[in-house]
C-alpha cells in the first residue's frame, strides 16, 4: 500500500498533507507515529470515568493532529465531538463518540497496513 | 558549544510537538514541554535565551492563556515573543490571544513553510524592535531632561531676545551640528567626544548669546557702528552668559550646563589668542566653543542686521577662510570648506519648518513609546503603579513576602525573599520543589497548609512559628499569612494565600532568656518559688501515683552571719549553699530558693525517703570562711498525703518548725501529730528560741 492509497483508505487528503509538511517522508513518519499516539486511549479512559473535561482535551488533541496530517474523516468527527464536549457532556456527544470510534478504527486499519509494508 | 537559538514548544500532544520540532530543529535548538506549568518552569530556567515560545492553548494543569497570564504578570511577554498555535480559530479566541500579547497566531492545520517563516520573522522583528526600543527610550529620556532644562533657562531670556535671534539660534545649532559631525568623521583628534557629548554641544550652542540680555538695547540694536566704549560693553556678554550659567545653581553640575558655560564664555576667543574675554589660544579653547564661534560668525555674515546687509554664502565662507573675522583652527577651516555646499543647501531650505519637523518627529517618537497605553488601559496602568509602589516598600521592609496560588500551585516570592532564600522568584509546585522543601521541611509545609485550610473567609489569618533551614542555619521564623477564599459559591473555595515570613530567631532567643531570668533567682541561679511551685504542681498532676518528697530547709543562724559579716558575705554563703544543693540533686529534682535563706527541694523516691534525706542533709552542712553552718529541714512525703501543693507546703513548713523547736541542725519528717504541736504553739516560741541561742545572746550583749 502506498501512502497515497493509505490516505484514500482513511479518507484523508494526501495532497493537503504533502502540501503542508512538504515531504512524503515527513508525512509518512508522522502518519505512522499516529498509531502510537495515546490521545484516543485517553479519550476512551476519560469517557469511561466520566471526566468530560479530560475527554474534551483528548478529543481536541485528536482533532488537532488529524487536521495537520489531513486525516479529514477522523478530523471532522473529532472536531464535532470536541465541540459537543466543550461545556461538558451533551446528548449529541453519545452519537459522535460512536462516529469517532468508527473513524479511528478506519484510520488505524489503514495506517497499520501502511506500517506493515 | 551550541549557539543555535532556542525555541520553546509547549503542547500536550507529543505528535504535535514532534511535527513542530521536525520543521524547526535544523535551525533551532528545541525545548519541549508538555503543559503550562512546565512551560513556565522552562521560561524561568532559560529566560531570554528563549527566542520564541510556540504555545498550544488547550493543555492540562495550566493552559496557554494561563501561561500568557503569568508572562504578562511578570513582564516576560515584553522580552520573549509568543506564537500561539491552535485549532481554535474563533475570532474572540484569536483576539484574546493578541490582547494578551502574543505576536502571532497560527491556526491548525498549518503549513510547515509558514511556521518556519513566521518563527523567523518573529525572532528577527523582536530582536530589531528590542534594540530600537532601547535606543529610543534612552534618547528620549535624555532629550526630555535636557529640553526641560533648556526651557527653564531660555524662558528667562526669551523676552529679551530680538526677533532675529530666534532664527540665529536655529542656524547656529544646525551649523554646529554639521561642522561637528564632519570634524568627527574627518579626524580622530577629537574622538574623545562621545555621540552624546556631540549632541550636547549642538544643543548648548543655542545658549551662546544668553549674556546679551544684560546688554542695553540701545547698544544691542544700534543701527550703526559701535563706539569703542559701546564695543567694550558688548564684549562683556560672553562672560555674563557664563556667569549666569555658573550661577544656575540647581543645574550647574549638569553636563549640558557645563558645555554651555564653555560656549558662552569662549565663543569669541580666536585661535591665535586675539579674542576675548580670556585671550585663549589654539586648543586651549574648548572645541565646542571653537565650532560655535565659527557657526556664529558665518550666520552673522549671511544674515541681515540692523547695521548691515546679508552677505552671500560664498563671500561669507571666503571671508572666514581668509581670516577676515579672526583666526580659526585650520582643521575647522578645512571642515567649513568641505561642508560649505551642505551648509548652503541646508540653510536655503525653510529652516524653521525643518526645525519644527524635528520637533514633530520627536513627538511622534514619544507617542510611539506610549502607544501601548490606550485609555481603556488606564486602570491597568494605575494598578501597575500600585504594584511598583508596593514593590518599592516591600523592598524596604526586608521581609520575605509570598503569594501562593493553589491552581496551578505557584509560590511567588518578593525579590528580597528570593535573594534571602536563594530560590527562584516563582516556584511552580513548591511541594515538589526540592530546594524549597529543604528550607521549609515537610512538617511545616503540612502544618501551614492545614492551618490555612482550617481558616474561614471571616477569619482568614494565621500565625505559625517554625524553624527554617537556609544558609547553613536553622532559625526560628514566624509565618503570618492570610488565606484567600473565593466566596461566589455557597461553599467558599480556597484559592491560596498571601503573607510574610519574619526571622524571629533573635527575639525568640531573647524571650527565652527573659523567661529563664523570670523563673530563676538571680543570686543563686536556682528556681524562684513561683516557678518551682508551677513545676511541682505539673509533676504532681502528671504523675499522681509517684512518690515525692517536698523538703524545706533554712540555714541555722544565718541572720547572725549577715549581721556580723555583712550582706555581701551573707550572699556568698547563700551561693555556696545553693551550689551544694545543686550538687546533691539528681536530674529531674527541683530546687528553689523561696525566701531569704529558705530553700525548697522536690524529689522523687522509690522506696525509702530517709536515706536520701540524710544524704542531702549532710551535704548541706558546711563552712564558709569562719562561718560554720548547719540547716534545719522539714520534709513531707506525698505517699501519706493528698497531692495538693499548698497542703504539702504547709506540712513541710510545720516539719521544719518542729525541727527548729527540737534544737536546729536537724531534719524532721512530717507526721500528723505535728499538726497539733503547731496549733498549740504561737509564733513567739520561735523568737524565744532565737533569743535563747547562746550565740545570739552573745551578739545581743555586745
Amino acid at each position: 500500500m502506498t501512502l497515497e492509497e493509505c490516505y484514500a483508505a482513511l479518507e484523508g487528503s494526501y495532497t493537503d498533507a504533502i502540501g503542508r509538511l512538504r515531504s512524503e517522508k515527513l508525512v509518512r513518519k508522522f502518519a505512522i507515529k499516529f498509531l502510537a499516539d495515546p490521545s484516543f486511549q485517553l479519550l476512551e479512559d476519560s469517557l469511561a470515568s466520566q471526566d468530560y473535561s479530560e475527554a474534551f482535551r483528548a478529543s481536541h488533541t485528536i482533532k488537532g493532529v488529524c487536521q495537520n496530517l489531513a486525516f479529514n474523516k477522523l478530523g471532522n468527527s473529532s472536531d464535532q465531538l470536541t465541540e459537543s464536549l466543550r461545556g461538558g457532556w451533551t446528548d449529541a456527544a453519545a452519537g459522535l463518540v460512536e462516529q469517532v470510534r468508527a473513524d479511528y478504527q478506519q484510520t488505524i486499519n489503514a495506517l497499520r497496513q501502511l506500517d506493515a509494508e | 558549544m551550541n549557539n543555535k537559538q532556542k525555541i520553546l514548544i509547549v503542547d500536550d500532544s507529543e505528535m504535535n510537538r514532534s511535527i513542530l520540532a521536525d520543521i524547526l530543529e535544523d535551525k533551532y535548538d528545541i525545548i519541549e514541554t508538555e503543559d503550562g506549568v512546565e512551560c513556565v518552569a522552562a521560561i524561568q530556567k532559560y529566560g531570554t535565551e528563549i527566542s520564541v515560545v510556540l504555545l498550544d492553548v488547550v493543555m492540562p494543569r495550566m493552559d496557554g492563556f494561563g501561561v500568557l497570564d503569568l508572562m504578562n504578570q511578570h513582564h516576560w511577554i515584553d522580552e520573549i515573543p509568543v506564537i500561539m498555535i491552535s485549532s481554535e480559530s474563533a475570532q474572540t479566541f484569536v483576539e484574546r490571544a493578541y490582547d494578551m500579547g502574543v505576536n502571532d497566531f497560527i491556526s491548525r492545520p498549518f503549513d510547515a513553510l509558514i511556521v518556519r517563516r513566521r518563527v523567523i520573522n518573529t525572532i528577527l522583528l523582536y530582536a530589531k524592535q528590542k534594540k530600537l526600543t532601547d535606543l529610543l527610550v534612552t534618547q528620549l529620556m535624555e532629550k526630555e531632561e535636557r529640553s526641560n532644562l533648556m526651557v527653564d533657562i531660555l524662558s528667562h531670556i526669551v523676552e529679551f531676545r530680538n526677533g532675529e535671534s530666534g532664527l540665529h539660534v536655529i542656524h547656529v545649532r544646525m551649523l554646529t551640528e554639521l561642522l561637528l559631525n564632519h570634524l568627527f568623521n574627518k579626524t580622530d583628534r577629537y574622538n574623545n567626544l562621545s555621540r552624546e557629548e556631540m549632541a550636547m554641544i549642538s544643543m548648548a550652542s543655542a545658549l551662546h548669546d544668553i549674556g546679551k540680555i544684560s546688554i542695553d538695547e540701545s547698544i544691542l540694536n544700534k543701527p550703526g557702528r559701535l563706539t569703542d566704549e559701546e564695543f567694550e560693553i558688548m564684549k562683556t556678554h560672553s562672560m555674563i552668559g557664563a556667569k549666569m550659567l555658573s550661577e544656575a545653581t540647581p543645574y550647574k553640575d549638569d553636563k549640558l550646563v557645563q558645555t554651555a558655560y564653555e560656549i558662552c564664555r569662549w565663543h569669541h576667543e580666536r585661535y591665535d589668542g586675539s579674542g576675548y574675554p580670556d585671550g585663549l589660544k589654539g586648543d586651549e579653547i574648548p572645541i565646542s566653543a571653537q565650532i560655535v564661534s565659527m557657526a556664529d560668525v558665518y550666520d552673522a555674515l549671511t544674515s541681515e542686521r540692523v547695521y548691515k546687509k546679508a552677505l552671500p554664502h560664498e563671500t561669507a565662507i571666503q571671508m572666514i577662510v581668509d581670516g577676515k573675522c579672526g583666526a580659526f583652527n585650520p582643521l575647522l577651516l578645512e571642515c567649513l570648506q568641505e561642508v560649505a555646499n551642505t551648509i548652503r543647501d541646508t540653510l536655503a531650505k525653510d529652516v524653521v519648518a525643518l526645525d519644527r519637523k524635528r520637533a514633530k518627529q520627536n513627538v511622534a517618537a514619544e507617542m510611539l513609546r506610549n502607544n501601548q497605553i490606550s485609555a481603556s488601559e488606564r486602570t491597568l496602568r494605575l494598578l501597575e503603579k500600585e504594584r511598583e509602589k508596593y514593590k518599592f516598600f516591600a523592598a524596604l521592609t526586608k521581609e520575605i513576602q509570598f503569594e501562593y496560588n493553589i491552581d496551578p500551585p505557584t509560590l511567588t516570592l518578593n525579590p528580597w525573599g528570593t535573594q534571602k532564600l536563594g530560590l527562584d522568584e516563582i516556584i511552580m509546585e513548591p511541594h515538589q520543589n526540592p530546594q524549597f522543601m529543604a528550607i521549609m521541611g515537610e512538617e511545616t509545609w503540612c502544618a501551614v497548609k492545614q492551618m490555612l485550610l482550617n481558616t474561614t473567609p471571616e477569619k482568614p489569618a494565621i500565625t505559625y512559628d517554625c524553624k527554617l533551614q537556609y544558609n547553613g542555619e536553622l532559625r526560628w521564623h514566624r509565618v503570618i499569612a492570610r488565606a484567600i477564599w473565593q466566596e461566589e459559591e455557597e461553599e467558599p473555595i480556597f484559592q491560596g494565600a498571601i503573607g510574610k515570613v519574619l526571622d524571629i530567631h533573635d527575639s525568640k532567643q531573647r524571650l527565652a532568656d527573659l523567661e529563664r531570668k523570670a523563673n530563676h533567682d538571680s543570686l543563686t541561679g536556682l528556681l524562684n518559688h513561683a516557678s518551682a511551685r508551677k513545676q511541682i504542681i505539673e509533676q504532681l498532676e502528671g504523675h499522681p501515683h509517684e512518690k515525692y518528697a517536698l523538703i524545706i530547709f533554712d540555714l541555722d543562724h544565718f541572720k547572725n552571719a549577715n549581721d556580723t559579716y555583712g550582706h555581701i558575705f551573707g550572699d556568698e554563703v547563700l551561693k555556696l549553699e545553693a551550689q551544694k544543693l545543686k550538687d546533691s540533686l539528681r536530674t529531674g529534682d527541683i530546687a528553689a530558693r523561696i525566701g531569704g535563706d529558705e530553700f525548697l527541694i522536690f524529689l522523687k523516691y522509690a522506696d525509702e525517703v530517709e536515706p536520701i534525706i540524710e544524704r542531702i542533709f549532710n551535704i548541706l552542712i558546711g563552712k564558709y570562711e569562719d562561718f560554720e553552718f548547719t540547716v534545719s529541714m522539714g520534709v513531707v512525703q506525698t505517699e501519706f498525703f493528698d497531692n495538693d501543693y499548698e497542703t504539702l507546703f504547709h506540712a513541710a513548713d510545720t516539719a521544719l518548725y518542729t525541727a527548729k523547736r527540737g534544737g536546729r541542725g536537724k531534719y524532721r519528717i512530717y507526721t500528723s501529730d505535728m499538726a497539733d504541736t503547731l496549733s498549740n504553739t504561737d509564733a513567739s516560741a520561735i523568737t524565744e528560741i532565737e533569743s535563747n541561742d547562746p550565740e545570739h545572746q552573745k551578739l545581743l550583749n555586745e
